[in-house]
């Protein structure tokens, strides 16, 4: 048995689930904030057996759909250009700006558009585009920020005049700031993002439990992680001690990953930035520092942040603090679904609206 | 090298030289050769005939190419009827510039995939377009075949109580496609299943006349494919996922790009709705074939949900098994 499988053992899962049932005795309510996380709370059926004290409120689901109208709107502008070619991740293709307009209409419209597996493949797009700009797109938390970074000073090493980046990198713990900042918030314990945190370590997130009390653990995505998390959240309610807890010590150090902090350090630097379906979040997004400027498409002539409309009737913010369900939100599965999605939760694949939507049995 | 002229399709002296150079010496037979504007057939009783194109890329891929895929994908359909597929036409899209030798072998390879298929090519046409104006190469098949069964399986005819039986691994062609494609390896190779399933449905069909339903679970995936059954016979499907065949390395790929292989295509694989008491003949005649070796029961028709799929997990929790907005992309992290 290999690790992936050993973590997905259901005998071990129905032994801890068994343990939860009897251990959580009183209630509380939980959020994931990474969209792996939902994904596999809904695909193992974990979620169809938490005990009834266990509440699961869904979160706001991967980078791709927490990224602004006004965002999508600047890169959609830039896509039109013919002297621009565009490098993104491939999820980023759906994403919808004003008018429902999409990466993949723009491509329609005779855009050129790349789809990399990694910002270094972008290199490869600008130096095959010599007449052209390429633009990657750099959409994504603390995860892919260092990645990108690096390719920036890789493009400068390599004296790459033609290709710069488009940041809208996004920062978890802010945001998560100004989420519990919310005094009707209704959430007691959070499960913290894997992947992230391999980046930044434990600390960041200490806030939660020493200002706002509420207990947070760093976990993995296979479902015997997502238990043991949920145990250690029931321990530290029944002991009266919340804390952060880092319990996916085979991937995340709790200094994190200081080599990569380094590298997003030199060339990002902290900036407000714009959430869809929560407006601006002070402190929560990456600008290119001005060393780099030559690799900053957000500097090129005619690149602007476009004004967006609010999202009309769009309920996420209040899903994302638990005040919501999904399909309590008038516009679920109505003016908002996976093919005209309105809010981020619903727009992301790992979305709380989108899990709902696709997996949610209603018998 | 030699490359595929726009004089090729002019319909000139180059065009049948063309023709006879190479469809003829592959896909030759006495209908083919009569060179007339059209085949003549005999065929008896009710037929099922079925169309579909083919514009894969890349065109060759572990486990098959286009050409075989074109004969596969058709021959699987109408077999998918309850039928014996007998003839296939093909139309061809060439774009100016295509190396013969790849379309000598993509030919040379249809041809071994008519014969193993027990089809004849017998009609066909080829037309070259200017460099741009397509992609390598396109191919349409069309065909048809003989009914076996009366009355022929369908996806409306699931009924509560019936099996769901697949024929072995699902997502194979599909991540072998994504990954040739974008230059991905894992640590198992991926390979295509694209095999012709007129040989082990017809013995099928022969141990097991009343199946149900009988469906190529391609574009969309298994998930899809039995959505639309569920929907199609206003029943409910319940899948037990730590049944459903899935290779290793698939899973683990599947796993790293972000994919659910129960999404992927499948080019050599059906799915079959059996009545309970037929299960076991079933499954005997499926798993008797090499291509259904690996052949289980994943599931049954239920009376609840009607519409929709659910699949209780190996954790023993149940939940919906729906169909996608789109294509699935892989994901940023």
């Amino acid at each position: 048995m290999n690790s992936f499988e050993a973590f997905k053992d259901p005998a071990l899962c129905r032994a801890l689930l068994a343990r939860l049932v009897k251990e959580a005795d009183t209630p509380y309510r939980f959020m994931e904030v990474c969209g792996t996380h939902t994904v596999s709370i809904f695909q193992s059926g974990l979620r169809s057996l938490l005990p009834q004290t266990i509440t699961h409120v869904t979160g706001p689901g991967c980078p791709v759909c927490v990224t602004h109208e006004s965002e999508v709107a600047c890169f959609l502008e830039l896509a039109a250009r013919d002297d621009i070619v565009l490098a993104t991740f491939g999820d980023l293709m759906r994403v919808p700006g004003p008018k429902g307009k999409n990466l993949k209409t723009a491509q329609a419209d005779g855009a050129r558009v790349e789809v990399v597996y990694s910002p270094v493949d972008a290199l490869a797009v600008a130096a095959a585009n010599p007449g052209r700009d390429t633009v990657f797109l750099g959409v994504g938390f603390e995860t892919t920020a260092p990645a990108v970074a690096a390719t920036i000073r890789l493009a400068r090493e390599q004296n790459l005049k033609n290709f710069r980046v488009l940041s809208f990198h996004k920062l978890v713990p802010p945001a998560l700031a100004a989420l519990v900042a919310d005094p009707d918030i209704n959430i007691d314990a959070f499960i913290l993002p894997g992947h992230v945190s391999a980046i930044i370590g434990a600390a960041p997130y200490g806030f939660l439990a020493e200002k706002h009390g509420l207990p947070a653990v760093v976990t993995g995505f296979e479902p015997l992680d997502i238990l043991s998390a949920l145990l250690e959240i029931t321990a530290m309610r029944a002991s009266g001690q919340p804390a952060v807890v880092n319990a996916y010590t085979r991937v995340v150090a709790n200094e994190g990953n200081p080599v990569a902090r380094a590298v997003m350090d030199e060339v990002f630097t902290p900036v407000d930035a714009l959430w869809r379906g929560l407006g601006v979040l002070p402190g929560s997004g990456l600008a290119i520092r001005e060393e780099f400027a030559d690799f900053d498409a957000l500097r090129l002539p005619g690149v602007s942040l476009p004004d967006a409309p609010p999202l009309a009737g769009c309920r996420c913010g209040e899903v994302l603090k638990g005040k919501m369900v999904p399909n309590e939100c008038p516009l679920f599965d109505k003016a908002c679904t996976p093919a005209t999605p309105v809010g981020p939760c619903m727009v992301s694949t790992e979305g709380g609206c989108a899990a709902y939507h696709k997996y949610r049995l209603e018998l | 090298m030699d490359k595929v002229l726009l004089d090729y399709g002019s319909g000139g002296r180059a065009s049948h030289r063309f023709v006879a150079d190479l469809f003829f010496k592959y896909l030759g037979n006495d209908i083919l050769a009569r060179m007339d504007d059209a085949a003549v057939l005999s065929l008896a009783g009710p037929v099922a005939m079925s169309t579909d194109s083919f514009v894969v890329d890349p065109i060759f891929f572990p486990g098959g190419d286009i050409g075989s895929l074109a004969v596969h994908g058709t021959v699987n359909d109408v077999a998918m009827m309850g039928a014996r597929p007998l003839f296939l036409t093909c139309g061809f899209i060439l774009e100016e510039g295509l190396p013969m030798d790849d379309l000598a072998r993509i030919v040379a390879s249809m041809g071994q995939a008519a014969r193993e298929a027990g089809v004849r090519v017998v009609a066909g046409d080829t037309k070259v377009v200017p460099r741009g104006a397509a992609d390598k190469i396109f191919i349409n098949t069309t065909g048809i075949g003989e009914i076996l069964v009366d009355p022929a399986p369908s996806g409306h005819r699931a009924a509560v109580g019936d099996v769901v039986i697949v024929s072995g691994s699902m997502g194979d062609h599909g991540l072998a496609i994504l990954s040739t494609r974008e230059g991905l390896s894992f640590e198992a190779p991926v390979v295509s299943d694209s095999a012709s399933l007129a040989g082990i449905v017809g013995k099928l069909l022969a141990a097991v006349p009343g199946v149900h339903v009988l469906r190529d679970p391609t574009r969309g995936g298994l998930a899809t494919t039995l959505n639309e059954i569920a929907g199609q016979s206003d029943v409910g499907i319940e899948l037990t996922q730590a049944d459903i065949p899935i290779h290793p390395a698939v899973a683990g790929g599947c796993a790293v790009l972000g994919l659910d292989p129960l999404y992927l295509a499948n080019e050599g694989k059906f799915l079959c709705i059996v009545p309970e008491v037929q299960a076991r003949a079933a499954l005997a005649a499926i798993t008797a074939d090499p291509l259904g070796a690996g052949a289980k029961v994943i599931g049954r028709v239920v009376a609840d949900h009607p519409g929709k799929v659910a699949m209780v997990t190996p954790l023993g929790g149940k939940r919906l098994l729906g169909m996608l907005e789109g294509e699935q992309l892989p994901r940023i992290c």
